[in-house]
């Protein structure tokens, strides 16, 4: 048994790490944030360098075929920067998808460009993986979808999108096929764009190889959003550390509380294990397949959780700044707010568990 | 990352199950937990199997041979694989009392050899069971204030003092125990870590009875209590450094996640079998969801303490991730345990005797003791400490200077 990353995975961790800490400063993830962009071309463009954009789609395809693991590491990564650009479904769930569910045509169309940064694909399957709102869905039939979805992820600047239909069956549809709108949708989080689509017998190809394709892609994302909020929570901790060991009241710095020690050990003793789970869900969508919607369900609904104790205890510790936008801490709050809500609340992920066990029908 | 056995833990694997097939009806049935929850003396049974397993590598399995160990090279994975194989076929691993757990290893990194050569063997054949004299009525998370005192007489100590929270002091035969042998010494390093006979004249024992109503610990008194000198662990002066050594030995037992998975699998079995009005608890989502939410977090530490195994194999060195691991494995058995009492409403009050009593009890009295270990080995309070201090850098509680005496 050996449960850790291996020297390639440490070194993609290294580099990505690295890049990250030179090109995505606070002030860029600002600049973009504050701009409404969909994403910062600068550090788009490094880590496409890096690969990050084929990290999973076959070499045949011109990407690096690596593994959902690989991909957490990444996402760890960009979580701990909250860094402004596509990642969970351009680069995880849209390759996974058309690699797993296209056919030959569908893949050497789409992949290629994917992999190399110049073609970006949005997911929409919020109604799947979360459920529907405000009576959103989408209807398919005779090549056409009809229809809205919502909360889709990496939509905004992307060129196609994978969409999931009511009945789960999924299709790809151009960007600037007739009928279709795309919509921005403002959240808390303006590290990512999240858009509305809307489609009247809008021109879709179904995924001719779909068949349990959809569960697929909602479990590795969840995983991968798990993997983004133990990155954002490991560097609010580590914040929430730094701010107190600098800040003084009584003539000492209020690190030496025994008040704010404690609630600095209880973020860290809930993260540490958040790891495990992560890696694990990974782990299993290439080595035990028949796990993974459990071990995604896990690391999704615990992380969720420890997200939010951390977002608001580490806060909490930067007192009056920590409200500020001086700190932009807040940035790392709000992107594991989103985390959260995306691809199933902890809620219906754990309901979701149950019914994997077969506690419920 | 890699899940499965390689080759050779694969075989190690398939050892470990012929022996449980072909010794399991020997083993006493009844967990090493049910044996820390009421310290008694050990029938001839409990101790044949604990000798057989000391025998087969099964327990102390890196104990040096010319100690009476199994002599193995360090492998966590295949203790890992003893440990979950023996879980699985719900045979009880041997005794995990204090002498083999905290003792033993703190013999092994200060004892002398004649006391090494004396204790080892019997104690992990459960042949010498031990006590631990640490806390005592005013020495509690401040451990290094103790105040039982031992001065010199020829080549002797002399004890006086008292101890408390003393597991199975009233079944041991020997004690490890702190005392201050330098009064002028600063605190942390006037303590002397000693071992010595429960018979020797002057030590009373006296059960201290708990919540649960099975008294688990008692108060020790010490009056001129004679021990030789030579019986100290270590350097005199020394006990603090040597203790400590001992009390990360207990942390890591305190955690242990085959038991949280122990209890998980038993709330699911209630989950399934207690009805309301009728109906399945399972089929109630509000307790679906609480069962979901631990399963979560025993999933969590199992897949935790594997990492940390494999660090561990790799040489790194302990830290914030091992810190973290008594906190939370205590906290998460008092959960599983108040999940499992909440699943059975008013039948989960009902106590000692009652045809309508689950598992003999055993939900209330874990959900009190379980609470005692969130206290015990270092209180929740002293692990956060721990925890911020060693693990995350942050500085100390300035101490507070003592106040003039008022005129």
């Amino acid at each position: 048994m050996d449960f850790g990353l291996s020297e390639e995975q440490e070194l993609i961790r290294d580099s990505f790490q690295g890049t990250l800490s030179r090109i995505c400063e606070l002030d860029v993830v600002r600049q973009t944030a504050e701009a409404g962009a969909p994403l910062d071309e600068n550090v788009w463009g490094e880590l496409c360098q890096l690969g990050m954009a084929g990290l999973l789609i076959d070499e045949d395809y011109g990407g690096a075929g690596l593994g959902l693991l690989e991909a957490a590491v990444v996402a760890e990564e960009l979580g701990r920067r909250v860094a402004p650009v596509p990642f969970v479904a351009s680069a995880v769930m849209a390759p996974l998808a058309i690699g797993l569910g296209g056919d030959e045509d569908q893949r050497r169309d789409w992949l290629p460009g994917m992999a190399d940064g110049s073609l970006r694909v949005g997911v929409a399957v919020s109604e799947i993986a979360a459920g529907a709102r405000e009576d959103a869905g989408v209807t398919a039939g005779n090549g056409v979808l009809s229809g809205r979805a919502l909360f889709v992820l990496d939509a905004a600047g992307a060129q196609g999108y994978v969409v999931a239909d009511n009945s789960g069956g999924m299709h790809l549809v151009k960007a600037d096929a007739g009928g279709l709108e795309q919509i921005g949708l403002k959240t808390i989080d303006r590290t990512r764009a999240i858009s509305e689509l809307s489609f009247e017998n809008t021109p879709a190809e179904p995924l001719r190889q779909g068949e349990g394709v959809l569960q697929t892609i909602i479990d590795a994302g969840r995983v991968m959003l798990a993997a983004d909020s133990l990155g954002a929570g490991e560097v609010m901790l580590q914040q929430a550390v730094d701010y107190a060991a600098d800040r003084k009241q009584f003539g000492r710095p209020i690190a030496s509380f025994q008040a704010v020690k404690h609630m600095c050990a209880e973020m860290a003793s809930e993260l540490q294990p958040c790891r495990a789970l992560v890696w694990h869900g990974a782990y299993t969508m290439q080595h035990e397949p028949a796990e993974l919607s459990l071990a995604a369900a896990f690391a999704k609904s615990h992380v969720d959780e420890v997200g939010r104790f951390v977002a608001r205890t580490a806060t909490e510790v930067h007192g009056g700044m920590g409200f500020t936008d001086l700190m932009g801490l807040h940035y790392w709050f709000k992107r594991l707010g989103v985390n959260r809500a995306y691809l199933g609340s902890p809620e219906r992920v754990r309901a979701e568990a149950a019914r994997l066990q077969g506690f419920t029908d | 990352m890699d899940l499965n056995d390689r080759a050779e833990h694969k075989v190690f694997r398939e050892e470990v199950r012929v022996f449980l097939d072909e010794n399991k009806h020997l083993a006493p049935g009844e967990s090493a937990f049910s044996f820390r929850m009421r310290p008694r003396n050990l029938a001839e049974e409990v101790r044949t199997w604990q000798g057989l397993l000391v025998d087969h590598g099964f327990t102390s399995r890196t104990i040096p041979k010319e100690y009476g160990g199994y002599g193995a090279e360090v492998d966590i994975l295949k203790s890992r694989i003893i440990a979950d194989e023996f879980f699985a076929a719900s045979v009880i691993q041997g005794l995990g009392n204090q002498g083999i757990s905290m003792l033993v290893p703190t013999m092994l990194e200060h004892g002398t050899e004649e006391q090494k050569q004396r204790y080892i063997r019997p104690t992990i054949r459960s042949e010498i069971v031990w006590c631990q004299g640490y806390s005592e009525p005013n020495s509690g998370s401040d451990l290094a204030s103790l105040q039982t005192a031992a001065r010199e007489d020829g080549d002797d100590f002399i004890i006086n003092g008292q101890k408390i929270w003393t597991s199975g002091a009233h079944i041991a035969d020997m004690i490890f125990c702190l005392v201050r042998t330098e009064p002028d010494a600063p605190k942390h390093e006037g303590i002397s870590y000693i071992v010595f006979p429960m018979d020797t004249p002057g030590i009373e024992v006296r059960p201290l009875q708990t919540m649960t109503g099975t008294p688990s610990f008692n108060e020790v008194f010490f009056t001129d209590v004679r021990v030789p000198m030579a019986n100290v662990v270590g350097n005199r002066g020394q006990g603090w450094v040597v203790a400590n050594s001992t009390l990360k030995h207990e942390r890591g037992l305190l955690g242990d996640a085959n038991r949280s998975l122990d209890s998980l699998l038993r709330v699911k079995k209630l989950l399934q079998n207690e009805s309301l009005d009728g109906r399945p608890l399972m089929e109630n989502s509000l307790f679906r969801d609480r069962f979901i939410r631990l399963q979560a977090r025993v999933q969590a530490m199992r897949l935790h303490e594997m990492r940390m195994i494999t660090d561990a194999g790799k040489g790194k060195e302990r830290g914030l991730g091992d810190m973290v691991v008594k906190l939370l494995g205590c906290e998460l058995n008092h959960q599983l345990d108040g999940l499992g009492i909440d699943i059975m409403g008013e039948i989960g009050v009902l106590y000692d005797e009652s045809p309508m009593l689950r598992d003999g009890g055993a939900w209330q009295a874990n959900f009190m003791f379980d609470l005692g270990l969130i206290i015990g080995g270092g209180t929740a309070q002293i692990q956060k400490n721990i925890i911020s201090e060693r693990g995350l850098g942050m500085p100390r509680e300035p101490k507070v200077a003592p106040k003039a005496a008022r005129a």
